[in-house]
């Protein structure tokens, strides 16, 4: 191989380039990005719909599920497990306990880095 | 060697036949079952959600927009002026205009000039959810047609299916256009079609539509709604005995709006 070093040295810079996130990372102590504060709401509120570990997993699929269930089949209310019958509703439901979405729903969403397109039309109640 | 390419290509070809047997017939059924569906929706035993719009009545209060008002706040509907990017869900036009197989030239001008309330129709047979390729639009089982943002692609081939242009498309934002944005109905975002909901979600709260509420608080007392498979009903007894207009009747779409002149 001609001017082997240099080939070797070229692409073991290359892979570390490439790879720098993680080996900074790891240099700043590891674990990753801090997980964000969340804004939970007073415990007057009550409980939520689901199981808080749940709703972290999978709040996404019951929104999905409420959405089709109201605007499609016109079921618009939910009896829930401890007898509470509740309003499928983002606006009026979750952000009537969630009253402030840039402190719960926003800051989980960017640290994950998604960007549900929900506020698109949905009001959030605080912001008006 | 031979023999064995053979029975491969005549394997083959029976296979391709089967498959293309079987996706015809899954086509068949899926109209089939829209149709079913659809049947359904018109026949069915339970209520068929109508409107009743007496335009003289109406035509008495010069200018009021009640029941406009009264919708557009209720669904935050923009108010965007220009005509080309309008979004509108219940406005006024003139008779002429709304009954054009109806005129003729002896029809006098105070008929002609009519300021006639128009909306969607609220088909028994809708055009535009024929074409909705996403099955966005939809009937549902109550009568009204109805529409889901969510699946909204905004390719607008229900506008030009419509035949009484009930429906709007949001060429832009509608957010800075709402003078109040009223947090209990979900205003739209760019890039899909919007109309009358016969006010869907006030009826599942037991509550009359907008528009009819507001005329009844102004005391005009034009519209009426109700439900048409009930024979009892003030609606279908009133449309039993006069002489009622539905809007381009010839196209077979069969309206739930009827007028009275």
């Amino acid at each position: 191989m001609y001017d082997g070093g240099k080939v070797v040295f070229g692409l073991a810079l290359f892979v570390a380039l490439c790879t720098s996130p993680l080996w900074l990372s790891v240099a700043r102590g590891g674990g990753g990005a801090e997980a964000p504060p969340l804004q939970m709401p007073a415990p007057a509120a009550g409980k939520c719909v689901r199981d808080g570990e749940w709703m972290r997993n999978s709040h996404m699929e019951l929104l999905n599920s409420w959405r089709d269930e109201v605007v499609r089949e016109g079921k618009r209310s939910e009896q829930l497990a401890d007898g509470r019958v509740i309003e499928k509703s983002l606006t009026k439901t979750c952000l009537g306990c969630h009253t402030d979405k840039t402190q719960f729903c926003d800051r989980c969403h960017d640290y994950v880095g998604v960007k549900p397109f929900c506020f698109d039309c949905h009001v959030e109640t605080a912001g008006g | 060697m031979e023999s064995g390419r053979r029975e491969f290509l005549k394997t083959a070809a029976g296979a391709a036949a089967l498959g293309l047997g079987a996706g015809a017939a899954s086509f068949v059924g899926a109209e089939a079952l829209a149709r079913s569906r659809a049947g359904q929706a018109a026949a069915g035993g339970g209520k068929r959600y109508a409107l009743a719009v007496d335009t003289k009545k109406c035509a008495e209060r010069e200018g009021c927009r009640a029941c406009i008002d009264a919708c557009h706040v209720t669904h935050n509907v923009p108010r965007i002026e220009n005509r080309e990017e309008e979004i509108k869900w219940v406005w006024k036009e003139e008779a002429e205009w709304v009954f054009q197989d109806r005129v003729h030239e002896y029809s006098g001008a105070e008929l002609r000039r009519r300021p006639v309330l128009v909306l969607c129709n609220h088909c028994d047979n809708p055009p535009c959810v024929r074409v909705c390729p996403t099955q966005a639009t939809f009937k549902s089982a109550d009568g009204p047609v109805m529409m889901d943002p969510h699946r909204c692609i905004g390719c607008r081939y229900c506008v030009v299916g419509c035949p009484y242009g009930a429906r709007s498309f949001n060429w832009k934002d509608p957010r800075p256009y709402i003078e109040h944005v009223d947090p209990a109905y979900p205003p739209r975002a760019r890039g899909v079609v919007e109309k009358c909901t016969m006010c869907s979600e006030r009826l599942a709260h037991g509550l009359l539509p907008a528009c009819v509420e507001a005329c009844a608080r102004e005391g005009a007392g034009a519209l009426l709604f109700g439900d048409m498979n009930d024979p009892e009903s003030e609606i279908r007894k009133r449309v039993e005995s006069s002489l009622s207009l539905r809007r381009k009747e010839h196209l077979g779409t069969r309206p739930q709006v009827y007028y009275t002149l």
